[in-house]
């Protein structure tokens, strides 16, 4: 706006020089003013949205430093006023959370290397090699982001049931070892990369192994990085097949296993909540970390507008 | 180095991790679900008696399997709109570099990292009617999850709050797409900034917007977690989704064919669901 009317005023013709200046000074400065009230307008209104957004883990967090006395009340009580970490000691000794966060980190680690695995030699396969029956294969893979985990969840429990492996860390992994998601998104940094690249790398002597491993995963390292957080979050987060498949403290995940801190009697909610700050942490923290990469990864190919 | 002639069998040795994996927990499965939705079966889940598409006549005609797909309709549009809503006005408050934008747009996206049954966990006791921070807040003394009034939508809510952070990166992305010269050219036009909003912002999302309704009314079909932890599809059947209903068939009344039978309906209501936002787009999204 500001440079709109100093270039309508020469046409009038009726300033000098100085006066000129004198009004750009005032523009410029009212135009700051208005840009630094639109910048604290803007800051006040993120404040207050991510409160909102936030306000349960906040709440969480609060409640989990409270001794369990203050928690019942009448009064507001947001903040804890003695706080105390007693409540995370007791969770780590009424529930074995210690075991349950171990096998949540063997499962969703396992998936996670497992996926990543098996997603680049399929991605590998459908982006450098010619075969018969590549775009039916890759079609039906495709499809298989339709198909809800619920159309299939009850059967699947029936085949592992009758495998006899309920209750053990390989019933918890194998069934997530590959997803079409990811076989897509390596696919998506694969075919960016010219056919020349491989051609040459064979008549170098190079092995497809040897291709992928020295040459493939280096150069796709965002798209890795993105697979990983996305895949060992959502993994660390699963509920239904967990709940379903294990049923013994010694293979709980932790999503079950804290579900065992769940009673609402009076003593125990702080407990229980201190236990979900624990197990949410974990997740945070990988998320935070990755966060850059999972953002790249997701947006550079998989979803362009 | 092409040796064409000799039948390549090497490309699909790089194929057989994933397309046994999907063999054995995909396409198995799903085919046997079908299959077991047309018997009754016994307690081990093993077809007895086939009794043809009896099963879907049954579920249709009751006012149990009815509710539940009133319910998920409610449900699948409150997590979708309201979901989409809390991604958007992020979206939107983080479009334009400010201080601290790095920090608001983790807080934003953070939703996606907590897992349903966590942030179940904690909703409970938000919603608790004696210590729960909601009455506190709001002077009230209703028990949120145990009136059928309400319950569906505490969970609905809480599940949008767990969808809101994938859809802010999403809206992200599709606000980092639209070209910035559009908005000065439209404000030297004189559009204030809500025509800009709905003339210019919402058409230049409209790609990843439809995209996003895809994934978002596929998920929240399949929410799970939340539903058990809070209100274990009650009171009086108010939360009992599709996907609930299902569990609670196959793992507690052990019917089996009904259950699966109720896992094909949710699959062709997800495809059908799918397929016409497709035609949608088809016929051009991008105004």
């Amino acid at each position: 706006m500001s440079q709109l009317n100093s270039m309508a005023i020469p046409i009038e013709k009726k300033y000098s020089k100085s006066e000129l200046l004198e009004l750009k000074n005032k523009m410029n400065a009212k135009a700051l003013a208005k840009r630094r009230s639109k910048t604290a307008l803007r800051l006040t209104a993120n404040i207050v949205f991510a409160i909102l957004v936030l306000l349960p883990l906040l709440y969480a967090i609060s409640i989990a430093l409270m001794p369990s006395n203050e928690l019942f009340t009448t009064d507001l009580n947001l903040f804890p006023k003695h706080p105390t970490l007693q409540n995370f000691k007791e969770a780590f000794t009424t529930v074995p959370l210690l075991r349950f966060i171990l096998n949540s980190f063997i499962m969703a680690g396992c998936i996670t290397i497992g996926q990543i695995i098996s997603c680049s030699l399929a991605a590998f396969a459908f982006s450098f090699l010619e075969f018969k029956g590549k775009g039916i294969l890759f079609a039906i893979v495709m499809a298989t982001m339709m198909v809800p985990g619920e159309a299939t969840i009850i059967s699947n429990y029936l085949t592992v049931g009758s495998w006899g492996i309920l209750d053990t860390y390989a019933v918890l992994i194998i069934p997530y070892l590959t997803s079409a998601m990811g076989i897509f998104l390596f696919r998506q940094f694969y075919i960016t990369f010219p056919i020349s690249l491989y051609e040459s790398a064979k008549l170098d002597g190079c092995s497809n192994l040897k291709f992928i491993i020295k040459i493939l995963i280096p150069l796709t390292k965002s798209a890795i990085g993105a697979m990983a957080v996305y895949t060992f979050i959502n993994a660390w987060n699963m509920y239904m097949w967990p709940l379903l498949v294990t049923g013994s403290n010694n293979m709980r995940t932790v999503q079950i296993g804290i579900s065992m801190l769940d009673s609402v009697d009076s003593q125990s909610i702080t407990l229980m909540i201190a236990g979900v700050v624990m197990i949410i942490i974990p997740s945070i923290s990988i998320f935070i970390i990755g966060q850059k990469q999972l953002i790249r990864g997701m947006f550079s190919g998989a979803v362009k507008g | 180095m092409k040796r064409e002639k000799n039948f390549k069998i090497t490309p699909y040795f790089y194929l057989v991790p994933s397309l046994l994996i999907f063999a054995v927990f995909l396409f198995y499965p799903f085919i046997k679900t079908v299959y077991l939705s047309l018997f009754m079966t016994n307690k081990m889940g093993q077809a007895k008696i086939f009794v043809g598409l009896q099963n879907y006549i049954d579920l249709l005609s009751s006012e149990s399997f009815r509710n539940s797909l009133k319910v998920t309709l409610i449900f699948v549009v409150i997590v979708v709109f309201g979901g989409m809503l809390l991604g958007l006005i992020a979206a939107v408050l983080c479009n334009k570099a400010f201080p601290g934008i790095r920090g608001f747009s983790t807080a934003y996206a953070l939703p996606m990292a907590i897992a349903s049954s966590s942030a179940a966990m904690i909703f409970q006791i938000m919603l608790h009617p004696a210590v729960g921070i909601v009455n506190k807040l709001l002077g009230l003394d209703i028990n949120w999850l145990n009136d059928p009034n309400t319950a569906l939508y505490c969970v609905a809510i809480l599940t949008a709050w767990l969808n809101s952070g994938i859809n802010f990166l999403y809206f992200s992305a599709g606000l980092g797409n639209i070209d910035e010269t559009i908005y000065e050219r439209a404000s030297v036009d004189g559009a204030s900034s809500v025509q800009q909003f709905f003339s210019l912002t919402l058409p230049g999302l409209s790609p990843i917007m439809f995209y996003t309704v895809v994934v978002n009314i596929i998920q929240a079909f399949q929410s799970f977690g939340q539903i058990k932890i809070l209100t274990e599809g009650g009171p009086n059947e108010s939360t009992n989704v599709i996907v609930y209903s299902i569990y609670r068939d196959a793992f507690f009344n052990y019917r089996f064919g009904s259950a699966s039978a109720q896992s094909v309906i949710l699959f062709i209501i997800i495809m059908l669901v799918t397929l016409v936002m497709f035609r949608i787009e088809k016929k051009g999204v991008n105004y």
